[in-house]
C-alpha cells in the first residue's frame, strides 16, 4: 500500500471501477461484455460398471473466462471434468451419456477423432507429471506429434514462448536439456501447463492443479491462470473455496454427482440460492 | 518453568508397563528370525561354493596340455611328391585350383609318420629300444596333419630341419601329468612300458612341457585325436542359437506382451491366453525338444542337428519368460505418465512406443539376458532335435549341422578315456559358468546403469 | 513494511485500490468540512445545500470501502500488515462517514439560523477550531497513509487544544444567552454546531489510533498517557 503523502487524485469513476473490479473480477465493466459460450452440456451421465457418478449435468462454459467447479470429495466435479476432453474413455467400463458440446461440435460423435480433441481441449493434472525426457522434449512432444511444426526453427520457437506464457522460461533457459522431473513441484506443475499450452488448445481443463503445491506455488500458478484467461477458455476444478473465488468468474457447484448450482463467481459465494450451496461454503453440516 | 518433573497419569503408565512386557519376546522373535535368515545363506552359499571348489579344481588342470618339441626333419627320400605347381600365364583360377588339389592329395599320401617317428627317435636317448607302433603313441595322431601343413604352405621346408611344437596324446598328457596311478601293472597301462620310460626321459630333458591348452578354444571336437578335441564347434553351434533366440524371442516376446497389455480388449479369451503363457514358462525343457523334434524337423523338414532347429526350440522356451516380464514390467509404469501422454492427444501407439516402453527398456533387457543366458545352458531340448550327435566341424551357417556347449559337455562326459576327459569336461563346465556369469553381470550393470539415469 | 509485491498481482492492485479509496474518502470529507463551516459563518443557502447533497457520495463510498474489505477477507486470506490495513480501512471509512455526517449538521443548522449575526471574535473562534480540526483530520489521514505512529501520537495529543477550544466557545455562547435572552435559540443552534466540531476531531483522534495500530500492530491507549506526560515535563 505506497501512496504518496498526498492524496493520489483519481476520478470518481475511475476509482468505482477499480473497487467494483476488486470486489467481482467478472463486473469489471469491460468484462461486462458477456463472453460467448464455448462448451454447452446437456443431461451429461456417467457410469463406472454398475455405479451411476453424474447424474444430468447440463451446463454452458463461456469463453476467455475461469471456470470453477467446487464440491466435496467424490462428488463428480474430476468426473465431469475428464468427461470434456474424453479422458474417461481410458477408463475400463466407463459409459458417458447426454451430449457435449465444443463449438457446436457433438465431441462424443462416433466419428469424431479423440486425438484431434485433445489437441483443442488441453488438460493438466493434480499432481505435476512431466514426461522422464529433458525440459524441451516435453513441451515439444505436442507440437511434434501433431505436426505443428515444419522445422527445428519453428519447434524452438513454440518451445520458447510455451515456456515464457507458461512463467518459467527465465528460470530454465539455460538447462532446457536437463530432466523435466528434476524441477521442483511448482515448476513441474508449469512445465506442464507449458506443454499443454505448446499444442495451442483453445481449452485448457485443470484437475486440482495446485493442490500438491506449497503457497508460494500456488500463488504462482493462480497469477498464471489471471494471465491466460485472457487468451484461453480455462475450467478448473478446485476443493479450496478461496482458490474458486479468487480467481474464477463463474462457479459451479456439485455434489454426489449432482449439479446443485451455477452462476457468477460473486453471486454463489455472496448470495448463494440453494441451501446447501450455503452449508458447503460455510463448512457447515447440513 | 516450574520445579514439578511430569508425572503421567495411571493408565499411560500401565500402557507402557504393558509394552515393555511384550517387548522382549518380540526382540527374541527378531533375533531368531535373524539368525535363520543367515544360516540358510550360509548353507546355500556353502553349497555353492563345494561346487564352484570341485569344477575348478578338476578343471584348471584341463587348462594346460603336454606338448612336445621336436626337430623334424622334412626327409626328401620320405617326401617323395612332384614340386608344387605355380601359376602359369593363361592359367584359369579353376585348373590352378585343380592342379594343386591334385598335388596337395600327393602330399596327404605320403606317410608322414615316418618323419615324426625320426624326429622322436632322435630326440630320444641313444639306442633306446622302442619300436615305431609304441613310439608313435606318445604324440597325438594329428601330429602328422600339423607337419603336413607345414609343407604344404612352404615347400621349400624339403631337406629342411625345424623345430615343431606337437601336441602330445591323452595318454601322454594323463602319464605326464600324473592323472594315471603309477602303480598299475602293465596290462591297466594305456600305454606300453617302454613309452612310458620315454616320456619320462622327454620330461627330464624339457622336450615334453607343459603348455596352455589354446586346442580347447581353437580346435573342433575330435574322436581320433582326443587330445586335441576342443570347444570351437559347440561355442559356434551356442552363439548361433543365442543368435537365433534374440533376434526371434525379444521382438516376438515384447511385441506380444506389448498386445497383450495395452491393446487385447479384457475378455475371458485373453485371460485364458494369459493363463496359458504362465503355464508355459513352467512345462519342462524336455517337452519342448519333443515338440521341435516332432514339428521343426518332421513337418518343417529342418536339417536335422542345425542351430536353426535349436534356435527355434530355444526361442519357444524364453517367450514366456520374456512376455511375463514384459508384461509385469508394463503394469509397473505409473498411470499418471500413461494419463499425460493420452492427455497431449497421443494415441494408443504413440502413448506406448513413446513413453511406456523407454520407461521400461532396462527392465525388459534385464529379462531378454537372463532369458537368452538359461537358453545357453539348456541341453534336453537340443538332445531331441539331433544335437547329440558327434559333429566335428564348425557350423559357418545356422542351417548346418553343429553343437552346443552344454551338449558337447555331456558327450565329453560319456567319453572312455576318463582320465583325460574328466578334467577337460570340467574345464568345458568352467567355460559354459563363466558365459553366464558374464551375461548376468551385463544384465546387472546395464540395468544400474540404465535405472541411475531414469 | 515490505516493499515487495505480492506474487498476485491482482492482489496487490486490490490493497491499492483500498487505500486510495480512503484518500478519496478523505478528500471529500476535507471539502464536507470546509463547506459546512463556511455555510455556518457566511449563512450561504446554495453552499449548505451543497454539502448536503454531497454527503450522499460520502456514505456510499463508505459501503463500498466495507464490501470491498470482507470479499477481500473472504478470499485473499490476508496476514500481518494487510490484514491490520484491511481492518483498519473499514473502521477509518466509519469514521470519516461520521465526519462527513458531522459536517452535513453544521449546515443542516446553518439553514435554520436566519439573519443573526454576531461578534466577529465569535466567528474567528470558530474558524480556529475548523482549521484545527481540519489539521487533525489531514494529520490523521496522512499518518494513516504513511504508517506513520510518530505522527499519529501527535495528532492524540492535540485533542486537548480541541477541547479546550470548545470549552472556550461554549462559554462565550452562554454570555451571549445570558446578555439576550432573544439569542438562546440561535446561540443553542450555535452550541450544538460547536460540538459538532469538537466531535470531528474526536474522530480525528479515533483515525490517529487506527493509524498507530496499522503502523505498529498495537493498541495505543498507554501510550499516549505516557508521552503526554512526557510532553507535560517539558
Amino acid at each position: 500500500m505506497d501512496m504518496l503523502a498526498g492524496k493520489v487524485k483519481m476520478t470518481t469513476q475511475t476509482l468505482d471501477a477499480a473497487m467494483d473490479a476488486a470486489m467481482n473480477p467478472a463486473a469489471n465493466p469491460a468484462a461486462l461484455i458477456e463472453h460467448p459460450i464455448r462448451l454447452t452440456a446437456r443431461d451429461v451421465t456417467v457410469h463406472y460398471g454398475s455405479k451411476q457418478a453424474l447424474h444430468g449435468i447440463s451446463i454452458d462454459i463461456p469463453d476467455r473466462a475461469v471456470t470453477a467447479f467446487i464440491g466435496p470429495s467424490g462428488c463428480g466435479k474430476s468426473t465431469f471434468l475428464r468427461c470434456i476432453n474424453r479422458m474417461n474413455d481410458t477408463i475400463e467400463g466407463a459409459r458417458v451419456g447426454g451430449r457435449i458440446e465444443l463449438d457446436g461440435e457433438d465431441i462424443y460423435a462416433p466419428d469424431l477423432d479423440v486425438v484431434e480433441l485433445r489437441a483443442r481441449v488441453g488438460m493438466v493434472f493434480q499432481k505435476p507429471n512431466p514426461f522422464p525426457k529433458s525440459i524441451y522434449d516435453n513441451v515439444a512432444y505436442g507440437p511434434r506429434i501433431h505436426g505443428l511444426a515444419r522445422n527445428k526453427t519453428d519447434l524452438d520457437e513454440i518451445v520458447v514462448n510455451s515456456l515464457r506464457k507458461a512463467g518459467l522460461f527465465e528460470e530454465v533457459k539455460d538447462r532446457l536439456a536437463e530432466p523435466g522431473t528434476g524441477l521442483s513441484g511448482g515448476q513441474q506443475q508449469r512445465l506442464c501447463i507449458a506443454r499443454a499450452i505448446a499444442v495451442g488448445p483453445e481449452v485448457i481443463l485443470m484437475d486440482e492443479p495446485c493442490s500438491a503445491l506449497d503457497p508460494i506455488a500456488t500463488a504462482i500458478i493462480e497469477e498464471l491462470i489471471d494471465e491466460l484467461r485472457t487468451n484461453y477458455t480455462i475450467v478448473i476444478v478446485t476443493h479450496s473455496m478461496q482458490q474458486a473465488a479468487r480467481v474464477s468468474q463463474k462457479t459451479a457447484f456439485f455434489h454426489l454427482g449432482n449439479l446443485i448450482e451455477k452462476g457468477d463467481t460473486e453471486d454463489i459465494f455472496t448470495n448463494p440460492v440453494n441451501k446447501q450451496t450455503q452449508d458447503y461454503i460455510m463448512g457447515r453440516i447440513g | 518453568m516450574t520445579d514439578q518433573s511430569y508425572s503421567a497419569p495411571a493408565d499411560a503408565v500401565a500402557r507402557r508397563a504393558a509394552v515393555r512386557a511384550g517387548l522382549k519376546r518380540r526382540h527374541l522373535g527378531e533375533r531368531i528370525f535373524r539368525v535363520s535368515g543367515i544360516v540358510a545363506i550360509v548353507l546355500a552359499l556353502g553349497f555353492v561354493a563345494m561346487l564352484f571348489t570341485d569344477v575348478l579344481r578338476k578343471g584348471i588342470p584341463a587348462f594346460t596340455q603336454a606338448n612336445i618339441t621336436l626337430d623334424v626333419t622334412f626327409d626328401p627320400e620320405v617326401i617323395k611328391v612332384d614340386p608344387a605347381p605355380v601359376r602359369t600365364e593363361g592359367q584359369s583360377d579353376a585348373e590352378y585350383r585343380a592342379a594343386r588339389l591334385g598335388w596337395e592329395r600327393q602330399v596327404a599320401m605320403l606317410n608322414w609318420n615316418r618323419i615324426i617317428e625320426a624326429a622322436l627317435r632322435a630326440a630320444a636317448p641313444e639306442g633306446f629300444e622302442i619300436d615305431s607302433r609304441q613310439i608313435l603313441t606318445i604324440p597325438e595322431t594329428d601330429a602328422r596333419h600339423r607337419v603336413r601343413e607345414i609343407f604344404v604352405n612352404d615347400p621349400s621346408v624339403l631337406g629342411q630341419t625345424r623345430t615343431v611344437t606337437l601336441l602330445a596324446s591323452a595318454n601322454t598328457d594323463n602319464w605326464a601329468k600324473g592323472n594315471i596311478n603309477r602303480d598299475l601293472g602293465d596290462a591297466q597301462q594305456q600305454l606300453s612300458a617302454p613309452a612310458r620310460t620315454l616320456i619320462d626321459a622327454f620330461e627330464q630333458e624339457g622336450i615334453i612341457t607343459q603348455g596352455v591348452a589354446w586346442s580347447l578354444f581353437t580346435n573342433v571336437d575330435s574322436r581320433s585325436s582326443p587330445a586335441a578335441a576342443g570347444l570351437l564347434g559347440a561355442l559356434m553351434g551356442s552363439l548361433w542359437m543365442m543368435l537365433i533366440v534374440v533376434v526371434l524371442a525379444v521382438p516376438i516376446g515384447v511385441g506380444s506382451a506389448i498386445y497383450l497389455e495395452e491393446f487385447a480388449p479384457k475378455s475371458r479369451f485373453t485371460d485364458l491366453i494369459e493363463v496359458n503363457i504362465n503355464n508355459l514358462a513352467a512345462v519342462p525343457s524336455i517337452v519342448f525338444g519333443l515338440l521341435g523334434a516332432a514339428v521343426f524337423i518332421n513337418w518343417f523338414h529342418l536339417p536335422l542337428s542345425a542351430p536353426l532347429a535349436g534356435g527355434l526350440v530355444l526361442t519357444l522356451m524364453t517367450l514366456p519368460t520374456i512376455i511375463i516380464a514384459t508384461r509385469a514390467a508394463l503394469r509397473g509404469v505409473s498411470p499418471a505418465l500413461r494419463q499425460a501422454a493420452l492427455g497431449m492427444g497421443a494415441s494408443r501407439t504413440q502413448m506406448v512406443f513413446h513413453h511406456v516402453l523407454p520407461v521400461t527398456f532396462p527392465s525388459i533387457l534385464t529379462a531378454t539376458i537372463i532369458g537368452v543366458a538359461q537358453a545357453l545352458g539348456e541341453t534336453a531340448p537340443l538332445l531331441l532335435i539331433g544335437m547329440n550327435a558327434f559333429v566335428a566341424a564348425v557350423p559357418a551357417t545356422p542351417v548346418e549341422q553343429a553343437t552346443a556347449l552344454p551338449v558337447q559337455i555331456f558327450l565329453w562326459q560319456a567319453n572312455e578315456n576318463r582320465n583325460f576327459f574328466e578334467a577337460r569336461t570340467s574345464a568345458a563346465i568352467m567355460v559354459l559358468l563363466a558365459f553366464m556369469i558374464t551375461l548376468n553381470a551385463i544384465a546387472i550393470f546395464l540395468r544400474s546403469r540404465l535405472e541411475k539415469r531414469a | 513494511m515490505s516493499n515487495a509485491e505480492h506474487i498476485v498481482t491482482a492482489y496487490s492492485e486490490e490493497l491499492l485500490t483500498l487505500a486510495q479509496s480512503i484518500a478519496e474518502m478523505g478528500g471529500l470529507v476535507e471539502a464536507a468540512i470546509e463547506n459546512g463551516t463556511k455555510a455556518l459563518i457566511t449563512l450561504d443557502r446554495e453552499l449548505a445545500d451543497l454539502t448536503i447533497i454531497a454527503d450522499q457520495r460520502i456514505d456510499e463510498m463508505q459501503r463500498r470501502i466495507d464490501d470491498m474489505a470482507v470479499s477481500m477477507i473472504a478470499r485473499r486470506q490476508p496476514m500481518a500488515s494487510d490484514l491490520r490495513a484491511i481492518i483498519t480501512a473499514i473502521h477509518v471509512a466509519n469514521d470519516l462517514e461520521r465526519v462527513g455526517d458531522m459536517a452535513k449538521q453544521l449546515a443542516r443548522r446553518s439553514l435554520k439560523l436566519e439573519g443573526i449575526s454576531l461578534q466577529p471574535s465569535f466567528y474567528n473562534g470558530v474558524k480556529n477550531m475548523k482549521a484545527l480540526v481540519l489539521r487533525q483530520v489531514k494529520d490523521a489521514l496522512d499518518a494513516y497513509a504513511n504508517r506513520d505512529a510518530g505522527g499519529a501520537v501527535e495528532v492524540c495529543n492535540r485533542d486537548d487544544e480541541v477541547d479546550a477550544l470548545h470549552t472556550s466557545l461554549f462559554r462565550e455562547l452562554l454570555t451571549y444567552m445570558m446578555e439576550d435572552p432573544r439569542n438562546i435559540t440561535t446561540c443553542t443552534h450555535l452550541l450544538f454546531c460547536a460540538k459538532n466540531i469538537e466531535r470531528i476531531g474526536d474522530h480525528a483522534t479515533n483515525i490517529a489510533e487506527r493509524a498507530y495500530y496499522l503502523a505498529t500492530g498495537k493498541q495505543l491507549t498507554a501510550e499516549v498517557q505516557q508521552l503526554q506526560r512526557q510532553q507535560i515535563k517539558i
